[in-house]
C-alpha cells in the first residue's frame, strides 16, 4: 500500500485506451465499473478529440456482482462488435474487474466472432500506463502477425535493386508528447534521404496497416515507451532491424540519419548539412521556394550567437519520461551550454538508461514517481530552469522558477494548434524557443536591475511573458470601515460589505469594487454593504 | 402548476458515462479544510480524482490514495497493517488534520476490506486529536454526487443529540452563497440555523426530534434517511436554483416554523427583483430553445425545472442517474406533463436519441462534450454546475448565463 497524492502515470488499461484511441478500426471492451469512464475525458478534453474513444465499458455495479457479470461482458462485446464494426477487438479489464476474475478475453474468444480478438492481461496492481500501452501494442501486433511469422532461420530477402527503402515508424500514440507533429517531421527527414515511410503505428493505423509491418526494410522505434517490446519482437521473429536513436536535438537527429543510412545502405551525407547562419536566413526564393528546399535548423546558430551568451552555465533540472529526459540532457548540455543540476525520470522501465546518463553528467539520478520527492530535489538544487512534465511546471511555478514542458503527462496546452514538433531539425527550433523564452532575456536582466526603484515596477514582472507580479492591495478586509477608492466623498464600506468583497476572485475584485462605489455614489449610498454590492452587480449585469 | 399526468419515464440499463462517488472529494475537501480524504483504492482511483478535478495546482492536496498493491490483495491482515502504517505516515505529515475520512473504492469493496472497522480502530488510537470516519465512494455503489451523500451519512451517527428547535441545512454550497442565504434566514428570525457539512469538520451540528432538515442539494438520499432515523423532519421543498426555486425553498423553511408567507415575502422582495432582472436578460436568449440533459450529478431535474420555468426552455429529455421520488417530489410537480424523464443510462442509445432530437443545447459530461460539439451540437458541460456557485437569488443570473454562454458563443463566432 503506497500513499499517493498525485500520479505521473495512470493505470495500465489507460495505456491500452491510448493504443485503441490512436487507431482506426479497433474497439476496446473494458470490463470496469462506471467511474472508470472518466478516462474518456483525457482524450476528449486534453486532446480536444471530436470522437469518443472507441471504448465500451461494461459498467457493472455492486448488485451485479452476485449475479452474472460474465454475461455483461458478452453482451457488451456483442453490442460493440455490432454497433462499431471493428476490424479487431481488444478485450480487457480494469483494476476492479481483475479481482472478480471473469476473464473477459477468454469469454470473448469463445463467442465465435468473425474478427481477431486480442485478450489483454494488464496487471493493474503492479503495472502502469506506459507499460500498458506497450503491452497492448505488442499483443495487438503479435495477434495480427502471428500467421506471418517466418520459420526460424529464414533469411530476409534483400531489397530488390532500385527499390526505394521502406521503414515503419512505431510508437507515436494518443496522449503522447507532440507525436502528431513529430511524425510529420520524421517523414520529411526520411523523405530527404529517399526513404519511404510505410506504416506509422499505432497513431492513425488500422489493423490492416499493422499486417503490412513486415513489408518494410526497417523499424524505427520512435517512442520506446510504447514501441520497444514490439520492435524487439519484430527483430526476433521477423529479423527486422531497428533504429533506436530518437531524433530529438541536433546531435541526435544527425546520429539518427546516420543510423538509418547505415542500416539501409543509403548515403545521408547531404542531409547532414550545416545549419542556417546569420544573414543567409533572409527570405529568398532559392532558400524557401519550391521543392528543392532543404530543411535545416536555426538552433546551432542561435545558440552560438552572442545574445545567447547569457545562457552559458544556466542551471537546469530535468525530470521526464525516459526518452525525453535523456534527449533533453544531451541538448541542454551539448547544444545550449546549460549546466545540468538534476536528471530523473518517473518511468521505472527507463531507470537503467537514466542512471547511466546521470553518471556521465556527474549527477545522482532521481528515479521516483512521488512528485513531492521531485519538488524537494528541485528546491534543493535551486535551478534556473526546470524541464519537466506538467507537474514540474506547477512545482516550478510555486518555486518561481522558469519552466518548459518536455514530456507526458500532458495537459491541454501541450497539444498546440500550431506545428510544434520536438524531433528533427524543426523540432530543434521549437525546443530552442520553448526552453529559452521562459528565461529572463539577456538584456532584460539588466533593465530590471536599473528600474527596480520605480513605482511602476512590479516584482516578478517579465514584460515578454505577460506575467504581472502578485496582486495584493485589495486583499486585507480587516478595517472596520474603509474609505472608498474611487474618490467619492462621504463613502465607506461596512465590515460585512468588505468581507463580501474579499470573497470575489482577486482578478475581478478591483473592478467590482470600483463599480460598486460608482453605483453607490449615483444612488447616494454612504455606507456600502453586501446588499449594495449585489445591487451594483445586478445593475451592471443589465 | 402541478401535473396530473405521470411523466414519461424511461428506465435505462447499459453503459453509464458518469463519474463515481470519489469525485465528490473534490468539493468536500475544500468545504472542510481541516479534513483529509484518504481513498483506499487503486491507481485508477488516484488518476480519476486528479483527472476529474484537473488538479495539479495544489502544493499538497488534502486528499490522496492509499494504492493497493499485490501484497495487500494476498492477505487482508497485511492490508490492515499497511493501512495503519499509511495513516500514521499521513497524520505525522499533516498535524493540522482533525478528521480523516477513509474512503472505500471499488477494489476495497470487492476484496471486502472493512474500513468501518479500520476507522474505529484508528479513531481509538488518534482521538481526541483526529477522528477517523469511513464511507464508500466506490463506483459499483455510487455515482458522482452520491459520494457526498455517503460522506454526510457517515457523519450522522457522530452528531450530538439535542431537542432544541433548529433548522439544519444539508448539502455543500459555496461559502459565499451560504452566507447570502443565512443572512435571509436571520432576517426572518428563524431559530438556530445549522449546517451539514460544517466548515470545520469538528463543528458538528446537533440533531433531534425538533430538527427540521432543509436540503440544499438534491442528491442526499441516504443522509436524509439517516437524519430522519434520528428524529429529524424533512421539509419538502424544491431546491434553491433560480428565483422561484430559492423563494419556494425559503418559504418552505419558514412555513415549517409557522411563519406566514406574507410576512416572509417583504424580506425577499429586493433579492427577488435583482435575481429576476438578471435572469430576464438570459431568458431572451434561452426562450424557446430546446435542451437535452444527460444523467450526471442528480442536479438535472431541478435544473430542468429552472430552465423550463424561468428561462422558457423546452425540455427534450431529462436524464438522472437515479430517481428518488421523496427528494424530487416538489421538483417533479413543477415539470411540464409531457417531459420525458430517463433514469439510469445506456449511453449509446441515449446519444442516438440526442442525434435524432438535435437539441439546441446538450448538458453532458466532459467525455461527451467535444464529440457532440464536433457533430454540430452546442453543449454545456455539467461538472461546472457542481463546482460553481449557482444557488440562491444572487446567483440565479449566473446560472442562466452558464446555459446561455455556449449559445452566445456560437453567435459570436464566424468560422
Amino acid at each position: 500500500m503506497d500513499l499517493t497524492l498525485w500520479t505521473y502515470e495512470g493505470p495500465p488499461h489507460v495505456g491500452a485506451m491510448r493504443i485503441a484511441t490512436s487507431m482506426e478500426g479497433v474497439h476496446y471492451v473494458l470490463h470496469a465499473p462506471q467511474g472508470d469512464t472518466y478516462a474518456d475525458l483525457l482524450f476528449t478534453m486534453i486532446e480536444r478529440r471530436g470522437k469518443r474513444p472507441p471504448v465500451t465499458y461494461t459498467t457493472f455495479q455492486a448488485r451485479d456482482l452476485g449475479g452474472d457479470t460474465a454475461e455483461m461482458v458478452k453482451t457488451s462485446v456483442r453490442d460493440a462488435v455490432e454497433r462499431f464494426q471493428p476490424q479487431a477487438l481488444l478485450v480487457g479489464e480494469s483494476c476492479t474487474a481483475e479481482l472478480i476474475q471473469d476473464q473477459p478475453g477468454a469469454l470473448a474468444n469463445g463467442m465465435g466472432l468473425p474478427i481477431p480478438i486480442v485478450n489483454l492481461e494488464l496487471p493493474a496492481y503492479s503495472k502502469k500506463e506506459n507499460w500498458g500501452a506497450a503491452e497492448t501494442f505488442y499483443q495487438l501486433v503479435r495477434g495480427l502477425l502471428k500467421d506471418q511469422i517466418p520459420a526460424p532461420g529464414t533469411v530476409r530477402s534483400p531489397r530488390s535493386p532500385g527499390a526505394r527503402p521502406k521503414v515503419n515508424l512505431l510508437g507515436p500514440s494518443a496522449l503522447g508528447f507532440r507525436c502528431r507533429d513529430d511524425v510529420t517531421e520524421v517523414c520529411k527527414l526520411l523523405g530527404e534521404i529517399g526513404v519511404q515511410v510505410s506504416v506509422v503505428a499505432p497513431l492513425g493505423a488500422s489493423p490492416a496497416d499493422l499486417r503490412r509491418i513486415p513489408e518494410a526494410d526497417l523499424n524505427i522505434c520512435l517512442y520506446p515507451e510504447v514501441a520497444k517490446p514490439v520492435c524487439d519482437w519484430l527483430e526476433r521473429q521477423f529479423a527486422m532491424p531497428c533504429v533506436r536513436t530518437v531524433p530529438i536535438g541536433i546531435g541526435a537527429t544527425g546520429d539518427f540519419l546516420q543510423e538509418v543510412g547505415a542500416a539501409l545502405g543509403v548515403d545521408v551525407s547531404m542531409a547532414l548539412r550545416p545549419e542556417v547562419v546569420g544573414s543567409s536566413d533572409l527570405w529568398s526564393p532559392q532558400l524557401h521556394g519550391g521543392s528543392t528546399e532543404r530543411a535545416c535548423s536555426r538552433l546551432p546558430w542561435y545558440s552560438r550567437s552572442v545574445d545567447s551568451t547569457y545562457l552559458t552555465g544556466k542551471r537546469v533540472f530535468i525530470f521526464a519520461d525516459g526518452t525525453h529526459a535523456l534527449a533533453a540532457a544531451r541538448i541542454a548540455t551539448a547544444e545550449l551550454g546549460f549546466e545540468l543540476v538534476g536528471l530523473g525520470t518517473y518511468s521505472r522501465e527507463s531507470a537503467k538508461l537514466v542512471r547511466a546518463a546521470a553518471k556521465t553528467y556527474g549527477l545522482e539520478p532521481l528515479i521516483t514517481d512521488d512528485y513531492l520527492t521531485v519538488e524537494k530535489a528541485i528546491s534543493d538544487a535551486a535551478p534556473e530552469l526546470v524541464l519537466g512534465t506538467q507537474m514540474e511546471r506547477h512545482i516550478a511555478k510555486r518555486l518561481s522558477i522558469p519552466c518548459a514542458v518536455i514530456s507526458t503527462p500532458i495537459h491541454v496546452q501541450d497539444v498546440p494548434a500550431r506545428y510544434g514538433p520536438q524531433m528533427g531539425w524543426e523540432g530543434a527550433n521549437v525546443i530552442f524557443d520553448t526552453w529559452v523564452h521562459p528565461l529572463m532575456m539577456g538584456l532584460e536582466e539588466h533593465l530590471i536591475g536599473m528600474f527596480r526603484e520605480d513605482f511602476e515596477f512590479v516584482d516578478g514582472h517579465q514584460s515578454h511573458l505577460h506575467t504581472g507580479g502578485p496582486q495584493s492591495p485589495e486583499s486585507s478586509p480587516a478595517a472596520v470601515v474603509h474609505m472608498g477608492t474611487t474618490g467619492h466623498k462621504d463613502q465607506s464600506w461596512s465590515q460585512e460589505g468588505l468581507a463580501e468583497l474579499g470573497k470575489v476572485p482577486f482578478f475581478v475584485r478591483g473592478k467590482v469594487r470600483r463599480n460598486t462605489e460608482t453605483f453607490a455614489a449615483t444612488k447616494g449610498i454612504a455606507l456600502i454593504t453586501a446588499e449594495t454590492l449585489y445591487e451594483a452587480k445586478a445593475h451592471y449585469n443589465r | 402548476m402541478g401535473c396530473d399526468e405521470p411523466l414519461t419515464l424511461l428506465r435505462e440499463r447499459g453503459q453509464r458515462e458518469v463519474f463515481c462517488g470519489l469525485t465528490s472529494i473534490v468539493w468536500l475537501h475544500r468545504r472542510m479544510p481541516d479534513a483529509f480524504f484518504l481513498v483506499v483504492g487503486s491507481r485508477t482511483c488516484a488518476h480519476l480524482i486528479q483527472s476529474a478535478a484537473g488538479v495539479m495546482i495544489f502544493a499538497e492536496p488534502r486528499f490522496g490514495t492509499a494504492i493497493l498493491g499485490e501484497r495487500d490483495l494476498a492477505g487482508l491482515a497485511d492490508a490492515n497493517e499497511e493501512l495503519d502504517r499509511v495513516v500514521m505516515q499521513l497524520l505525522e505529515r499533516r498535524p493540522e488534520i482533525r478528521t480523516l475520512f477513509l474512503v472505500g473504492s471499488c477494489p476495497s469493496e470487492v476484496i471486502k476490506l472493512d474500513l468501518d472497522n479500520a476507522a474505529q480502530r484508528l479513531s481509538q488510537r488518534y482521538l481526541p486529536r483526529v477522528r477517523v470516519v469511513s464511507y464508500s465512494g466506490s463506483g459499483i455503489e455510487t455515482t458522482f454526487t452520491q459520494g457526498e451523500d455517503n460522506a454526510l451519512t457517515a457523519l450522522v451517527p457522530l452528531l450530538p443529540s439535542s431537542s432544541d428547535e433548529s433548522l439544519l441545512v444539508v448539502g455543500t454550497m459555496a461559502d459565499q452563497v451560504e452566507d447570502q442565504l443565512y443572512r435571509l434566514f436571520n432576517q426572518l428570525g428563524l431559530p438556530r440555523v445549522q449546517i451539514l457539512p460544517p466548515r470545520r469538520s469538528t463543528d458538528l451540528p446537533s440533531v433531534g426530534a425538533n430538527t427540521r432538515i432543509l436540503l440544499s442539494q438534491p442528491y442526499l438520499s441516504a443522509t436524509t434517511r439517516a437524519l430522519q432515523a434520528r428524529g429529524a423532519q424533512l421539509i419538502g421543498a424544491p431546491y434553491p436554483l433560480g428565483v422561484k426555486g430559492t423563494t419556494a425553498w425559503i418559504q418552505a423553511a419558514a412555513a415549517a416554523f409557522g411563519l406566514d408567507a406574507s410576512l416572509v415575502q417583504p424580506h425577499l422582495e429586493a433579492a427577488q427583483q435583482r435575481g429576476g432582472k438578471a435572469v430576464a436578460r438570459y431568458r431572451e436568449q434561452l426562450q424557446g430553445k430546446s435542451v437535452f440533459l444527460l444523467p450526471d450529478s442528480q442536479l438535472e431535474i431541478p435544473l430542468a425545472r429552472f430552465l423550463h420555468q424561468e428561462c422558457g426552455m423546452v425540455l427534450q429529455e431529462v436524464g438522472t442517474p437515479y430517481l428518488d421520488r421523496l427528494l424530487m417530489k416538489a421538483e417533479l410537480d413543477q415539470l411540464p406533463a409531457n417531459t420525458t424523464l430517463s433514469e439510469g443510462q445506456h449511453v449509446d442509445r441515449q446519444l442516438e436519441r440526442v442525434r435524432s432530437a438535435r437539441p439546441d443545447l446538450v448538458v453532458c459530461g466532459l467525455g461527451l462534450a467535444n464529440p457532440l460539439e464536433a457533430e454540430g451540437m452546442a453543449t454545456k458541460w455539467s461538472i461546472e454546475l457542481v463546482f460553481s456557485p449557482i444557488q440562491g437569488y444572487e446567483q440565479a443570473g449566473d446560472l442562466a448565463e452558464l446555459f446561455a454562454r455556449p449559445l452566445a458563443r456560437r453567435q459570436r463566432l464566424h468560422l
